[in-house]
Parts: structure tokens; sequence; C-alpha cells
């Protein structure tokens, strides 16, 4: 069973946000990097799917062999290391698509580039976060998977695999779906699928030993130009009303003749 | 001109608010640009559906029936709205940012080569081109930015956009046969779980009440949902009370959970920790009630209470029931 992660290096969600001297781009001068946290999450999935393979294996129930874990990522050259970071959770190959301009790329873009390489590649399962915590766009999994021709599910909770089948949990308005898709296919992971593990010391000296493939593609233009960047409305300062219960009448009457909103 | 073509949802039989927002936001779009909005129903059966489109602005509804659109599925809902696009040829197409509405615009996207702007908070059309505004890192930033190719693809921000007048026109109605193929029925819906009574969706409710790690134990939620249950409240949670088992993770506001932005927010027990903040200080009043004067929360709350949120609360319960 081969399984394809795709992620993204994204500020830290710790970033106070700066407009960079263009005006439409993030100041990026002290900003600090991480794995984005739902990529995070599909990764630690990608692991466990294969861990519990490996563990029926050994229990005597034939598995796919030679199962494998592959981080992807379209990215800027120091997107490298958090491609190690990956091969430092337990991932056994990554690939990097090497694109200076990574961050300025559109979904389509980027998935389509994601979609030449992922063709030329083994894969049984492909596990993208639901979205990148920096651009918000919640797209790349979805065109992915129309651009392999593959089946594909978002924002799932839950993963089984079956043979050539898998059995997901997906999250709706007030409760879940259950469905089940034939693989392979492209899953998105939401915020309650596991959680995921750090590092360990071992997987982080393996980790230099592991390949990390270089990779090129061509990209599509643009089809969604950025005009500026800006920051959202500041709120008013905030306003204390009071200390303790002696404060509870004072905020009613507040919200009822002040705000309105009751 | 190229008609606006826009996705209504349905749940449970009923179109669902934010797409009525969408038709709206639509009708003033259209009325700008002087063109028709055309209304994309996909269902079993579409009747009960047309009406309410019309109502908001819809001047043609097209239909796309049949068992095999009861349920919402990405790959059948993506080959029926590519045949109403190729159909209709619209300059843009508008959807809710449900997650049923991005994961739809995204495949229908990636057929026509062309990105989604997501979760827009704004549109305009100017000078021939369609201008949106959208948040990015959950609301740290917005962003403006301008569509190149056609159709314009977006997806709406629930509760951002303004319900338009009702007018009393019967929008004209085209029925589309569109079949699928195998490749579209790869994914099977084996089941719908709905957890518990009418839980009130986070992103679509217009008041909430959210507990953090201030709550200290599960049970001590009892609390926060007797206020929900006075406001006519959602309930959402902080990570750390998500993180702590307390709460599922469908509750969680802020970075990594959902951005919400409710007429009103009420946070006790939350301290204000950046990735709560970017999820909700879109929020337009903010109460916060916590025992720490120091609390970033206080810097953006309208209204601060400081005290003991189980001393706070309770009276706060009582003192909205005597009213
Ligand atoms: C990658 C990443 C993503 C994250 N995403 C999110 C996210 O989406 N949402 C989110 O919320 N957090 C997120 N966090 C976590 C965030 O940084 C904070 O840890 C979290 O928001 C803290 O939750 P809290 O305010 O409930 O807890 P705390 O920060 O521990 O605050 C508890 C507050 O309760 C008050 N309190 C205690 N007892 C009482 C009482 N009896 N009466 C009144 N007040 C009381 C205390 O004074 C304190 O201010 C993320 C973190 C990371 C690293």
């Amino acid at each position: 069973m081969n399984i394809i992660t795709c992620i993204k290096r994204v500020p830290s969600t710790e970033t106070n946000v700066r407009v960079g001297s263009d005006g439409k781009s993030l100041e990026t001068s002290g900003v600090e990097y991480i794995l984005s946290p739902f990529d995070e999450i599909a990764l630690e999935e990608s692991l466990r799917v294969k861990e519990k393979l490996i563990a029926a294996e050994q229990s005597g129930v034939p598995a796919n062999v030679g199962s494998d874990v592959t981080a992807i990522t379209v990215g800027t050259p120091d997107a490298a290391t958090t491609l190690r970071t990956c091969l430092a959770m337990g991932a056994d190959k990554a690939v990097h698509i090497k694109d200076a301009d990574a961050y300025k790329r559109d979904p389509f873009a980027v998935a389509s580039a994601l979609a030449s390489v992922i063709k030329t590649m083994p894969y049984n399962l492909i596990l993208c976060g639901k979205q990148a915590v920096d651009d918000d766009n919640s797209q790349v999994g979805a065109m992915l998977a129309r651009l392999l021709n593959i089946p594909f599910v978002s924002l799932i909770t839950k993963l089984e695999i079956s043979g050539t089948n898998a059995l997901v949990q997906r999250e709706i308005s007030g409760g879940y779906e259950v469905l089940e898709v034939t693989l392979p296919a492209v899953l998105t992971a939401q915020k309650g699928l596991n959680e995921p593990r750090y590092p360990s010391l071992k997987g982080i000296m393996g980790a230099k030993k592991k390949p990390l493939e270089e990779k090129t593609a061509t990209f599509d233009s643009a089809t969604i130009e950025t005009i500026k960047m800006e920051y959202p409305p500041s709120r008013p300062a905030g306003r204390v009303v009071g200390k303790g219960v002696e404060a509870v009448p004072e905020l009613v009457k507040l919200l009822k003749e002040e705000a309105k909103i009751i | 001109m190229q008609p606006i073509l826009v996705f209504v949802e349905q749940a449970n039989g009923q179109i669902k608010k934010t797409s009525l927002e969408a038709v709206s936001e639509a009708r003033r779009q259209a009325d700008v640009i002087k063109t028709e909005v055309v209304a994309l129903v996909i269902a079993e059966k579409a009747d009960a559906f047309i009406k309410d489109a019309g109502s908001y602005g819809a001047n043609k509804v097209v239909a796309v029936e049949g068992a095999d659109f009861k349920e919402y599925l990405t790959a059948s809902y993506t080959r029926a709205t590519l045949a109403v696009v190729n159909s209709v040829n619209p300059m843009a197409v508008l959807f809710s940012a449900t997650p049923n509405g991005k994961d739809l615009a995204a495949s229908v996207g990636a057929e026509l080569k062309i990105s989604v702007i997501q979760d827009c908070i704004s549109l305009n059309y100017d000078n021939g081109a369609f201008v949106a505004r959208r948040p990015i890192y959950a609301g740290k930033s917005i962003i403006t930015v301008k569509a190149l190719k056609t159709p314009v693809l977006v997806t709406l921000r629930p509760k951002v956009f303004p319900l338009g007048a009702t007018a009393s026109q019967t929008p004209s109605v085209e029925k589309l046969a569109v079949s699928l193929t195998a490749d579209d029925k790869r994914v099977k819906l084996k089941e719908v779980v709905q957890s518990g009574q009418k839980k009130m969706e986070l992103t679509e409710a217009d008041i909430i009440v959210s507990g953090g790690r201030g709550m200290k134990a599960p049970e001590n939620f009892k609390v926060i949902e007797e206020l929900a249950g006075v406001l006519n409240a959602a309930v959402g949670a902080s990570r750390a009370a998500v993180d702590s088992g307390w709460r599922p993770h469908t509750d969680q506001v802020g970075q990594t959970g959902k951005t919400v932005c409710p007429t009103l927010y009420v946070a006790c027990g939350i301290s204000g920790a950046i990735q709560h903040l970017a999820g909700m200080s879109s929020s337009k009043c903010i109460v916060a009630i916590n025992k720490d004067p120091e609390a970033p929360i206080f810097k953006v709350a309208n209204y601060g209470v400081v005290g003991d949120l189980f001393e706070v609360v309770p009276a706060l319960c009582t003192e909205l029931k005597k009213n």
C-alpha cells in the first residue's frame, strides 16, 4: 500500500500577521514556519494506516507488502525543512516540487503540479489536510482528485481500510456521514481524525538518511490575482463592565439598550 | 449578458438559509450588471425549492433531479453542476461557503481549470471583472482579489451577505437530465448520523456561548448549556476544552477549529489566545467572563466581566430570564 500525503509549510499559528512592503503579501521577516496542522493530521493518519497493515501482516493476515508513506509538497526551497519534519515523524520518503513562487500560486496551479508528479508515482491512497491554515483555500484536495480521476471525500474524521475499499466518516452540519470509497482515492483530514505524534529523537536522526527527492513541474498561469492585503477592521477597545455577579444587571442592560442584540 | 448562476443547497428538504443569502447576493450583482439570476437546484425532487429561489430573486431555475442526487456526493453533484454550467454559460457561479459548497466549488473548478475564490465576505463587479474580499490566516488578514478568468467561482461566507427583499415572481423552470458514469459512483453513502437533538451549527448560529479550560470539567458545561438555552445559542469551545476531551472536535472555535461571526459571542473561562481570537474576533459583539483581569480576551471584548464564571454565568441566566 503506497500512501501519499500532500503537505504545506505555513507560518506558525502564533504569527501576528504583518502586511509586506508590496501591500499584498505577508511580511515574512521574523515569521516562524510549521507543518500546516491539518496536513500534520493527514500525515499521522497515513502513518497509522501503514502501521496497522504491518501489524496485520505480522499476525499472519496477508497484506500489501511494501507499505510506503511519501510526503510531497509544492514549496519554496526552505520547505525541505518541513519535509524533513515529516520524515522525522515517520514518512519513508519525501518529494519536493521546488518552486520559488510557491506562496503566490493559485490552488489550481498547485493541484495540477502535484497531479503531474503524483501520476508518475505508485499510489493507493492520497491524504491531504482539509485546508492550509495560511491561505485557508480548501481546494487542492478536491482538485487533485478530479485531475487524477479518482474518488474524493473531504473532512474525514475516521478512516478504516479494508482491502481495496475505505470506510470513512465525514463531518457535515450537525453530524456526520459514513461513506464507502473505492481506492485509490483522495481524502482530506479534519480535526478529530487523530492526535498527531511528535517526532522522536530516533526519528529526527533517521530522517537525515531518508530520501528527499527534488522534482520540477510547470505551473498553469494564475486565474486569481491578489490586489491588496489589509488588516481586518479593528475592534473598539475592550471595556470591563464590572466585577463578579454585581456586574450582571449592567451587562444585560448594555446588551439590550446599547448593543441592542438581545 | 451572461447570467449569474447560484448553487442552491438544501438540508432536510429545505433550502439552507445560507443559500437564500447567496441567491440574494446574486440578485444584487445581477441588478448592477443588468443580467439574470439562474438558480441551480440538485435534488431528488426539486419542486419544493423552486418557489423560494424565485422569491429571493432567481429569474430561472435549472433543476437536476433523480434518486442519484438525493444526497450530496462530490462526484455526482460535480457532474450535474458542470452540465448546467455548460448549458447556461454563466459569468459567475456563486456557492455558499459551507462544507459542501466549498467542496463542490473546488471540484467544479478543477474541471474548468479555474481556482475558486473561497469564503468571500464581499463581491463587486468592477470594469468587467469580479473583485472579492476574503479573510486569510483565519481572519488575521483580509485580501482583495480579482478574477482573471470566467466564469468566476466564488463561495460566500454564511451570515455575511444579507437576505434580499422577497419578490413574488415565479421563476421559469428548466429540468436538465444528467446521467452519471460508473466513475461517479465510486463513493457510496452508507449512513447519515445527526448528533443529538437539533444541534445548532456554529457557523450558522446568531449567538454562541463558548467555554474554555476555565470550565474545569466536562459536566460543568451544563452551566454553559443553560445560558445557551436561555439565549437560543449554539455551544462552542476553545481547543483546550476540546483537547481535554470535554467537548467534541466539532465545537472548537479558532484557527484550527471553526471560524464564526455571530451577532453575540460569549467567552467563558477562555484566555483569548491568538488562535482562538482568529476564529471569533469578527463576531459583532463579544462578551468575556474571566477571573483573570489580565486575560487577553478582555482586549477584544465589547463587554467584560471579571469574575468566577461559576457565579457570573448562572447569575446572567437568572437576570436574562427576569426580562
Ligand atoms: C497549531 C495550533 C492551533 C491552535 N488552534 C486553536 C483553535 O483553533 N482554537 C483555540 O481555542 N485554541 C487553539 N490553539 C490553542 C491556543 O493556543 C490556546 O492554548 C487555547 O486557546 C487556550 O484555551 P483556553 O483559553 O480555554 O485555556 P487557557 O488559556 O488555559 O485559559 C483558561 C482561562 O480560564 C480562566 N478561568 C479559569 N477558571 C475560571 C473561572 N472559574 N471563572 C472564570 N474564568 C476562569 C483563566 O483565567 C484563563 O484565562 C491552537 C494552538 C496551536 C499551537
